[in-house]
């Protein structure tokens, strides 16, 4: 899993009727120092999450899981929000 | 997922028997600001999607997730038509 920031929506009407209904979010994935590390990428959100919020997201056919039976195509979902994280 | 403008279509007549009639389509990642950004790719579509437009993209194995994509061998499917990005910051 991977620690982000979520910093925007997106938006699509036409699209996978199992995705219907789900939340996409674009996320910046984030180093431990809070840095942005890497390209943003779009994720579907499974907790509730918002634009400004940290999160952390999973990758790969997993980030479906949590709406089993349903299994939305998807290769990215946000799985948790980060109250707090402190490195060594 | 990634965001991606469409560029171009694939014509592929000798190809696995499980792609036949699976529309392919040439397409550029971006950025949430539109901005094009990394490789070129061949993806399937499933939501007829067109040349020009903003789509998202779904790789790796959850490409297989995709409407109709069962045991197909793909590993980039477009699932979504975006009508807006929202970015702040």
């Amino acid at each position: 899993m991977h620690l982000a920031r979520v910093i925007g929506t997106v938006v699509s009407t036409r699209k996978d009727a199992a995705l219907s209904g789900l939340k996409l979010l674009v996320v910046q994935p984030l180093a431990p120092d809070g840095q942005d590390a890497g390209r943003p990428l779009v994720a579907i959100d499974a907790v509730g999450a918002g634009t400004g919020e940290r999160v952390f997201y999973v990758r790969g056919r997993e980030a479906s899981f949590p709406f089993l039976p349903v299994e939305p195509p998807t290769d990215a979902g946000i799985v948790g929000i980060v109250d707090h994280w402190t490195v060594e | 997922m990634l965001l991606a403008r469409v560029v171009g279509t694939v014509v592929a007549t000798r190809k696995d028997p499980r792609l036949v009639s699976n529309k392919l389509l040439i397409a550029r990642p971006t950025d949430p600001r539109g901005k094009a950004d990394g490789a070129y790719l061949v993806a399937v579509d499933t939501v007829d999607a067109g040349v020009g437009e903003t789509v998202l993209i779904v790789s790796g194995s959850s490409a297989r997730m995709a409407a109709g994509m069962k045991d197909c061998p793909v590993d980039a499917a477009i699932v979504g038509i975006v009508d807006t990005v929202e970015v702040s910051d």
